[in-house]
Order: C-alpha cells, then structure tokens, then sequence
C-alpha cells in the first residue's frame, strides 16, 4: 500500500496524517436532526455510533432546539429535513417534531421500525397525507430472515421490524428499507430480488431499497476491523463537482450537543463544527477516514 | 445576497479552484428576448416527434408569442431524428438538457441521476438507441444549445433551465421543493420565474410576490398520473402577474406506440404510453408523487 498512497505513511514514531482536504459548502440543501441522540432501544453490532438503550453521548433534543435548527435551516433555504438517532420514535414528543419539519420541507425519519404501531402509523400516515411535502420512514433491515437480521440487529429485531413495516403498509405508507451491505450479496442483482420479493410478501405495492456500507467507525469498527491507513480523502481525489456529489456540500448536522458536518461523525470530536447550525454553515475538512466510504462509494444518508 | 458566488478561477488547463464554491449562479447568460404576449414552454420531448408537433400547433392555436423547450429531446421514444430535425425547422428556441448534452459529446450515457440498478438499465437501453439513431449533424447542434436562457415577459425576468439553475441534472419535485428553497432560488438566481423540467412531472410553487419555480413538465411521456395526455405550460400576462396554465395536451399516442414496438424499444416504455402510469425510472421519485402512481 506505501507505494500507492505514499502520502500516507506516518513519519517514524510520530503518525501524521496529511493535510485533509477542505469541501466547499454549496448550501444547506438538507438538515439532518439527532433527535433522540444516541439513545436507541437495541444495540447493533454494526452501528458506527455505537447507541444503546443507555448511550447518551448524545441526548433527546428539546423540542425547542429541534424547531431552532428548522427555523434557522428554513430561512437558509433548506428542502429537506431529516430524523435520526438513536431511535427517533422513543422521543416523547416525536409528533410534534414531524409536524415542525413538514411544515418546512420533506421529511425523512430513520427508524428501526420497532416502535411503530398500528396507532403511530395511522398518525404518521394523516400526516403525510396532510403535507405538501414527502415524507418517507426508512425501516433497517439487515436480513430477509430472523437468523440473519437477528445476528446484527439482536434477538427479536426482525419480528419487531417486520411489524413495524406491515402497520405502515397497512395504512398506505410504504417504508423505504435500509440494508447495509455487511453480506456483499445484498448488493448484487440477485441479492436485491430476493430482498424486493421478501418485502412484496410483506404486502408492499412498490418496495424500495437502501443499501448502505458499513462505516467502519464505533461498534463496526470493533467488529469489521478499521480503516487501512491509505482509506482517506486527498485533495487529489477532488474536482469541482465533489460538493454536489458528497453530502456534507449541502447538508449539515445537530445533536443536542453542536453541529456536525453529517451524520456519521456526531462522535468524532475534531469534526465537530460549532455550538449551533449557523456555525457549521461552512467549508468542512474531510479529515476522517469515514470520509473516504462516502467518496469510494458514492454514498449519501439521503433516501 | 451573500450566495451570489463569482465564477470560480480556473487553472491552466481550465479547472475551477476548488477552493471556493462551484457556480451556483452563472452571470454570463444575458437576457436574449422579451415578450408582451403568452409564451409556451416544454420540455422533455424524448424522442416524442408526435408530441412535439402537436405542441406546436396547441401552443399558437391559445395565442403564443414565442416557444421555449427546456431540454432532452432523446430517450424512451421512437427515432431521435425527427425530434432533433422538428426542433431545428419548428420556431422553437431550445436550452440543452442533460441528455442533450451527453448526446451530443457522443457520451457513454444520459447522466440522467438515476441511483438505482434497474432505473439505470432502462435509461441505458433508451439512450444507447437514441445515440445509435442520431446523425451526428445533429448531436452537433445539440451540442450548441445553451443550459440557460433568460428571457423577459411583461417586464419580469424568466430563467429557463433543464433541471435546476444549479445543476442540469438536479431532479426539483413538487414535495421536496418548498417554499423556502423556492424563495432561495429565485433571489440568489435573481429571477421572477424558474422554469425547469426533468422530473416529467409539472408543478408550480409560487411565492406571494409572484414569484416562483414552475416546472413544466413532459411532452415525451405522461406524468404518471394514469392519463394518456403529456403537459406543457402557458405563461401568461396579466395584470402585474403572470398566470401559469399547465395544459394536457393529446396527441397521437397510438401511433407512438406503434412505432415504438416497430423499433423493437422495451415494452415496459411502451406500456407508459398506453396506460399513462410508469413502468420505469420509478426509484428516484420522492414518497408522495411515488404513492400517486400505480408501480
């Protein structure tokens, strides 16, 4: 690897990573919310923020920080908001945080589909029906079957999930599902049948998937191992069009605790941009080695 | 406004400096026609030489002034040279779209923005034979058109692009384009109007000052909505304002989809034709237009 990326190797004694390259911010075009932190109800092995029932590195926004984030994205011009954890259906008042956010734009809610019941999906569903706006539940799954999906997800997960997604048929408001791709076959076009005619079988009209790599950062970093030393972002790697192509050119993230430049680094500290949205509204460094999956991949949290 | 952003510096060989923001706003588009009476305005032809006419003759019978297309003459229909040809003897005046664009630098594909698999290897199967089919005298002149024009009407300004002003392939959908980022846009882009396409579906969201994004729609295919017809936009003067009428416009539809199969294009484009519902490119469409079509 030193003869590709020589750039990378860390002088002797002392590990020195190269300069990051800076990303332009074009504009806030999307603004991703923690709403309940790193609270989450189950601990998956692969999460890459490591939540769990009693992580708070991260806590509950406040329903007033949440509608302070919007009214400042929205002035900015935002299109489109987005909910995530953490589990954002254990916010008491997640209610009311969707109506702040279809009030203002789209909206998308980042859910491990556990918590939705035949009653959260009626009111969700009214909503959207309410909102000129999309509004879109993207439901994990990391597994057609209970043994697979159990294996990442923990014990009783896919029957939870799976019920989560049949309330949500039921009243019309067909999920998005999120599968990593721990299991490359998950990506391949057979991979992507089977997973589409599991959820037909769910009773969904038009199935959508989300394939996401794994981001080898908290507890996925544990364990898949971490980043080689040469998995990251050189300014050589850039070109005019990189700020439309990665995410953190035009969207921003806020936690109880900041703003971040996106949703995978609420944990690194260094990329930590400021106490409120309007200080992040900025060039951010792609310094961490999370930065080269979203390059290499072409990745973005958006649906 | 502090978005308005200069044109980046570019180096020797003419790559801008990334250092500062891409161009958001392009200042070297002048305002090249201005009109008292009703425009029309299309877009999405692809391959649709049948819609193209009748829209012709649609738009002069309700008293247009001038006619603007917006871009993608190829994809999905039956032989790109009569749309390309149509163009250039019709008076329209023509933006280039994304498709446009890689057809004529003879490119590998339509840098349409799909995501998915599937979407991707239908819009594959429709721009390989539209490239296939286009003399290369005309991807030559489809290569001269614009991505931009501004145009007057009764005095406001109008910005005609294929997808955004901020990018020729940005997808601007009814539900994930709200208020804010339309106010955003027409100030930073210093435009009464933005008209825009791409997503053949039309829309208007307009601001109490009049101003807004109107999206014009398609003429190459219906709008998903289970309708045979395709859509086009009038624009019309009145008073301080200006009126957008969103117009069906019917056209001979079996015969395009005679042709179609005479061409051996896929039966599932084909099937859109006929029943109005899409078959394909379905997976970049937001949860509510998604919800309002059959598949």
């Amino acid at each position: 690897m030193t003869a590709v990326h020589p750039s990378s190797q860390p002088a002797p004694g002392a590990p020195e990573a190269p300069a990051a390259p800076e990303l332009p911010f074009l504009h806030l075009d999307c603004l991703w919310l923690q709403v309940t932190g790193t609270v989450c109800n189950i601990a998956c092995r692969h999460c890459f923020i490591s939540c769990g029932p009693k992580v708070k590195i991260h806590d509950l926004m406040t329903v007033e920080q949440v509608a302070r984030a919007i009214e400042t994205a929205a002035a900015q011009g935002a299109r489109s908001y987005a909910f995530t954890g953490g589990e954002p259906f254990l916010h008491p008042e997640i209610l009311e945080l969707v109506d702040l956010a279809l009030a203002r734009g789209s909206l998308d809610i980042l859910t491990n589909g556990m918590l939705i019941t035949e009653a959260l999906a009626r009111a969700l569903a009214g909503r959207a029906a309410a909102s000129p706006h999309s509004l879109d539940i993207r439901v994990s799954l990391d597994g057609i079957d209970a043994a697979e999906n159990d294996a990442i997800r923990g014990r009783g997960v896919f029957e939870a999930a799976v019920e989560g997604i049949r309330n949500l048929v039921a009243v019309g408001l067909e999920p998005v599902v999120a599968v990593t791709t721990l299991a490359a076959r998950h990506e391949s076009p057979e991979g992507r049948t089977a997973f589409l005619e599991r959820l037909r079988e769910l009773g969904m009209r038009q199935p959508r998937l989300k394939l996401i790599p794994p981001f080898k950062l908290g507890r996925e970093e544990r364990r898949g191992g971490a980043y080689a030393d040469w998995e990251r972002v050189t300014a050589d790697m850039l070109d005019a069009e990189a700020p439309w192509k990665l995410q953190c050119g035009t969207s921003r993230m806020v936690t109880n605790r900041g703003a971040w430049p996106c949703p995978i680094l609420v944990n690194v500290d260094a990329a930590r941009m400021g106490d409120t949205l309007e200080e992040a509204l900025g060039p951010c460094a792609l310094a961490d080695q999370a930065c080269h999956t979203c390059f290499v991949e072409g990745f973005t949290c958006r649906t | 406004m502090s978005d308005l952003r200069p044109e980046p510096p570019r180096d020797a060989e003419g790559r801008s400096d990334l250092r500062l923001a891409a161009p958001t706003v392009r200042r070297d588009v002048p305002v090249e026609a201005a009109h008292s009476g009703p425009v029309a305005v299309f877009g999405g032809i692809y391959n649709n030489w049948l819609a193209l006419e009748a829209v012709v003759a649609d738009a002069r019978r309700r008293g247009a002034e001038a006619l603007y297309f917006l871009g993608d003459t190829g994809g999905f229909g039956p032989h790109p040279d009569r749309s390309v040809e149509g163009l250039r003897t019709l008076p329209v005046v023509s933006v280039a779209g994304n498709y446009d664009v890689s057809i004529g630098a003879s490119a590998e594909d339509c840098a349409c923005g799909y995501t998915d698999p599937r979407d991707n290897h239908f819009g594959q199967l429709a721009y390989d034979y539209t490239l296939a089919n286009t003399a290369q005298e005309h991807r030559d002149w489809l290569a001269t058109l614009p991505t931009q024009r501004r145009i007057h009407l009764a005095g406001k300004e109008l910005l005609l692009c294929h997808g955004s002003p901020r990018r020729v392939n940005e997808f601007l959908w009814e539900s994930t384009s709200p208020v804010a980022f339309v106010d955003h846009l027409t100030t930073t882009q210093s435009a009464h109007l933005v008209l825009c396409t791409h997503t053949g579906i039309h829309w208007e969201r307009r601001l109490p000052d009049g101003r807004g994004v109107v999206n014009v729609g398609a003429i190459g295919r219906p709008a998903n909505d289970g309708r045979l017809c395709v859509w086009y936009a009038m624009l019309r003067p009145e008073g301080d304002r200006i009126r957008t009428e969103l117009v069906p416009l019917a056209y001979d539809h079996a015969r395009l989809a005679r042709e179609m199969r005479e061409e051996g294009l896929p039966p599932e484009f084909v099937e859109t034709i006929e029943t109005g519902w899409w078959t394909t490119c379905l997976e970049i469409l937001p949860a509510r237009e998604r919800r309002r079509g059959r598949y």
